[in-house]
């Protein structure tokens, strides 16, 4: 195990390496730069810009110094904000992103995991279609639309919830954006749930714990919900990365101060700093969030073993 | 009995839900409301600020909250007026080229004197190298200050002195009429010597802010909200009638509208243009006046538009009502010239447009005959590639849409669309790599030159590669060389003229600006350089 995690950690730092080092890149082969205004900046003006930012340096200058404050988690100051560094950025916005995206799993997840064992139970019944209806909905209206629709309806029409803002996180402001987070994935979870649930239940021990006599929810709990729980937890590693990050449309919408929104207007600023922090951010996200998963498998299969070895 | 056990999960399930459900209603109950008389508005200033240190600020947001907190030696005023501002009142050398503001007994919002020193070090902080204010060059009138910023020349060089602490004298380059105007301008406002000397990041924090003008920071919630309250401290306070504004930082317009609609705004602007008709026809929507300009630029280096038949051509085969009325809506009017109304003319009370009128005369039959003698007879012989290129938005969208229908109508030639993200679409126009180009040009101050110093040969926005020998003379040699009105403002309309009869641009609109705000509030001042003023605003 300690092996593998090493093993794990290391590849993840490469992973890490290579996708910074791409997208700095990718970043400087766009068109454009920070300063690109309507209204050009007179050339001595752009002159001390660059300097102030260190843009004049040649790229590979600036791509050391970069990897040397990355190194450091000093993801430098932003372009596109006076005297805030990246990393006060991520400090103001993550926790709000996060709170949001803290319910909209709960809601997701539990919903999913209901939604997807009642559809498999009352396969092919009117139950199952309710729960296959939700599901494509989620699946199929974009987050846009969602978003906009909650905010028209609950917010506005009704007044149900403030339509926008943050409000310091008052309960009542998190309740739309949560449940537009929380639509794409209560379908996909409700959907994965279903189809590994029906496959579980038409297994042989399954049959055996029934003709044993044991009760309904020990065969559902104990034996077919932890076989029919994988699938699900291998969808969980991308989807803590991507709700914990935001949804850009998600926060536009609502006005939520998170960093979600910065994922795009970095790029349409074309500020550099943001744009190679929230990648190192996401990314980090992501890898740590599957190994988190690998772990959990073990725990809930006790066959699946990590080891360094191949084919172990 | 498995049957019984999965009824049992069904009920614990709606339980749930029933549980949930209760829990969201019972948050949504209303606050106590707030007791009466004390005034409170609010208002989406559009996105987080850049900054709100007015020496290195841009952009719209900032300009609307940084009037509500800062105050330059002038104010514009209702009519577009230049007002004593923290100068009561200045003289003018014969030349023009000396100004002398004598300044009130002003304070700062923390109880300090505003002092001649401060102006000086403010202005010169804006145009030191180090600070890298982008606007800096809205200083380059003061002597010397150009050479300052581009590192050519040093900081005592420059024209500015402090006769005494009330007492500040300014020497211009150049006579400039609008200088006086433009100290009302963001980039002049002063900011407190004794704050900023003490603490280099006091425009960071709300409890570090100081300001001077009608309101003062109370607080700044990134990507949320910036509240001022009343200035007690303001020369002016007993003017001031609200306690307290919040500006909020939505980016998403449709947002904000529905916002306002649900009462948890009171004012908002950048109305999406799907609701202008709605809010036009239920009569909610203000439309306020707008210095700007909305333009198509012409490549005039490359084929088919070095020719200018081609170019009048297509100006003259277009239908700008139609396209104001269908398209954008909001009240703009149809551009027959470059320079919007609103700015100042020879004699009080006329306006640069009206003694300018109008250079271009929609006609389609004298447009094809235009074309014809191009060498393009209906449309024959057009090349195929011609594009209009736009930055990706739904109104240049269907505003590049309408006007391809006119010209394939109207002259039977074939135009493509072409669209990219903005910094792109930018740099391609910069790099003239483009034949057609959608364009907007918004004025700094209240006069033409704000529009007419763009197209001199080689300028930065420029951008069609089109150089006139007659246009360069009466904006370089002769306009930008005299302070004498009766001079600058028939120089300037010998300009315009020029650049109409070349036509390197298609105009196409003059803008408004469209938004909404409660009827009981009142006193609003909306100036036609953009930002909403709150000095004198009620809440009834």
């Amino acid at each position: 195990m300690a092996k593998y995690l090493l093993q794990r950690i290391a590849s993840a730092l490469l992973v890490l390496f290579l996708v910074v080092s791409l997208t700095f890149v990718l970043m400087h082969s766009i068109p454009g730069g920070p300063f690109s205004r309507e209204k050009q900046v007179p050339p001595a003006v752009l002159i001390n810009l660059e300097e102030r930012y260190h843009m004049n340096d040649p790229l590979s200058k600036q791509y050391i110094d970069y990897m040397k404050n990355v190194a450091q988690f000093n993801l430098g100051p932003t372009f596109r904000y006076e005297g805030r560094t990246v990393n006060d950025l991520i400090k103001d916005g993550l926790p709000k992103t996060a709170t949001i995206g803290f319910i909209a799993t709960i809601f997701a997840l539990g919903g999913g995991l209901l939604l997807g064992t009642i559809a498999a139970l009352w396969h092919n019944k009117t139950p199952d279609t309710l729960a296959t209806f939700i599901a494509t909905i989620g699946v199929s209206v974009p987050s846009f639309v969602m978003a906009t629709f909650l905010q028209y309806y609950l917010g506005y029409k009704l007044g149900l919830f403030p339509p926008v803002g943050w409000n310091n996180g008052a309960f009542k402001n998190l309740v739309l954006p949560s449940i537009a987070l929380g639509a794409f994935p209560i379908a996909q979870i409700t959907r994965l749930m279903r189809t590994s649930m029906l496959d579980v239940l038409s297994q042989d021990y399954i049959r055996t714990a029934k003709s044993k006599g044991l009760p309904g929810y020990v065969i559902i709990g104990r034996h077919a919900m932890r076989n029919a729980l994988l699938p699900v937890i291998t969808y969980l590693g991308p989807f803590f990365a991507y709700i914990l990050t935001g949804n850009f449309i998600v926060e536009f919408v609502f006005g939520i101060p998170g960093i979600g929104q910065f994922f795009v207007t970095s790029i349409t600023n074309r500020d550099y700093s943001t744009i190679m922090g929230m990648t190192v951010l996401f990314c980090s996200l992501l890898v740590v969030f599957n190994l988190l998963v690998d772990i959990a498998y073990t725990f809930i299969d006790p066959r699946i073993k990590l080891t360094g070895q191949k084919g172990a | 009995m498995f049957k019984i056990k999965k009824k049992r999960i069904l009920t614990v399930a709606v339980a749930m839900l029933l549980v949930v459900s209760v829990m969201l209603t019972g948050c949504s109950s209303n606050q106590p409301a707030a007791p009466a008389k004390v005034m409170k508005t609010s208002f989406n200033a559009g996105a987080e600020p850049k900054t709100l240190d007015p020496a290195i600020s841009t952009g719209v947001p900032e300009s609307h909250i940084q009037t509500a907190l800062f105050e330059g030696l002038t104010r514009i005023g209702e009519g577009e007026k230049v007002l004593p501002g923290i100068a009561e009142s200045w003289t003018q050398s014969a030349d023009g080229t000396v100004i002398t503001f004598k300044l009130r007994d002003a304070k700062w919002s923390n109880g300090d004197p505003i002092t001649a020193e401060d102006f000086k070090y403010s202005w010169l902080r804006a145009l030191s190298p180090e600070m890298a204010s982008e606007y800096s060059y809205q200083l380059y009138y003061i002597k010397g200050a150009e050479d300052y910023n581009a590192k050519k020349g040093s900081a005592d060089a420059v024209g500015i002195k402090v006769v005494d602490p009330k007492t500040l004298e300014v020497t211009l380059a150049a006579p400039t009429p609008y200088f006086i105007a433009l100290t009302a301008f963001h980039t002049l406002y002063p900011v407190s010597k004794k704050a900023s000397e003490a603490n280099k990041d006091w425009s960071l924090k709300a409890d570090t802010f100081v300001s001077d003008g009608p309101f003062k920071m109370q607080e700044w919630k990134h990507n949320d909200q910036v509240v001022v309250v009343k200035n007690e401290n303001y020369w002016d306070a007993k003017s001031v009638k609200l306690s307290e504004v919040t500006f909020k930082l939505l980016e998403d317009n449709k947002a904000a509208l529905t916002a306002f609609e649900s009462g948890q705004l009171d004012a908002t602007e950048n109305i999406p243009i799907e609701d202008i008709g709605r809010l036009q026809a239920s009569k909610v929507l203000k439309v306020a006046p707008y210095i700007g300009t909305s333009y198509y630029r012409f490549n005039v280096t490359k084929k088919p538009f070095d020719n200018v038949k081609v170019r009048k051509a297509l100006a003259m085969a277009i239908d700008r009502q139609m396209l104001i009325d269908k398209v954008v809506k909001g009240g703009q009017k149809p551009a027959y010239a470059f320079t919007p109304p609103g700015m100042v003319d020879l004699e009080p009370g006329k306006d640069f447009r009206t003694v300018g009128g109008d250079y271009i005369k929609e006609d389609v039959a004298a447009a094809k005959a235009l074309l014809a003698e191009a060498g393009y007879p209906d449309g024959k012989n057009w090349p195929a590639d011609v594009a209009i290129l736009y930055n990706t938005s739904s109104i240049n969208k269907l505003l590049a849409e309408a006007i391809q229908n006119m010209w394939k109508t109207n002259l039977g030639i074939d135009i493509q669309l072409h669209n990219e993200e903005w910094a792109v679409y930018l740099e391609n126009q910069k790099k003239l790599n483009y034949n057609i180009s959608r364009a907007a040009w918004i004025g700094d101050y209240a006069d033409a030159m704000t529009f007419m110093d763009m197209f001199v040969t080689g300028g930065g926005n420029n951008q069609t590669g089109w150089s006139n020998a007659e246009y360069d003379k009466q904006i370089k040699e002769i306009a930008n060389k005299s302070g004498d009105q009766k001079v600058r403002i028939p120089a300037m309309h010998a300009a315009e003229k020029a650049l109409m009869d070349d036509m390197p641009i298609m105009p196409i609109y003059y803008y408004t600006l469209p938004w909404v705000i409660k009827d009981n509030i009142k006193g609003v001042f909306r100036s036609s350089l953009g930002p909403i003023d709150y000095k004198f605003a009620t809440v009834e």
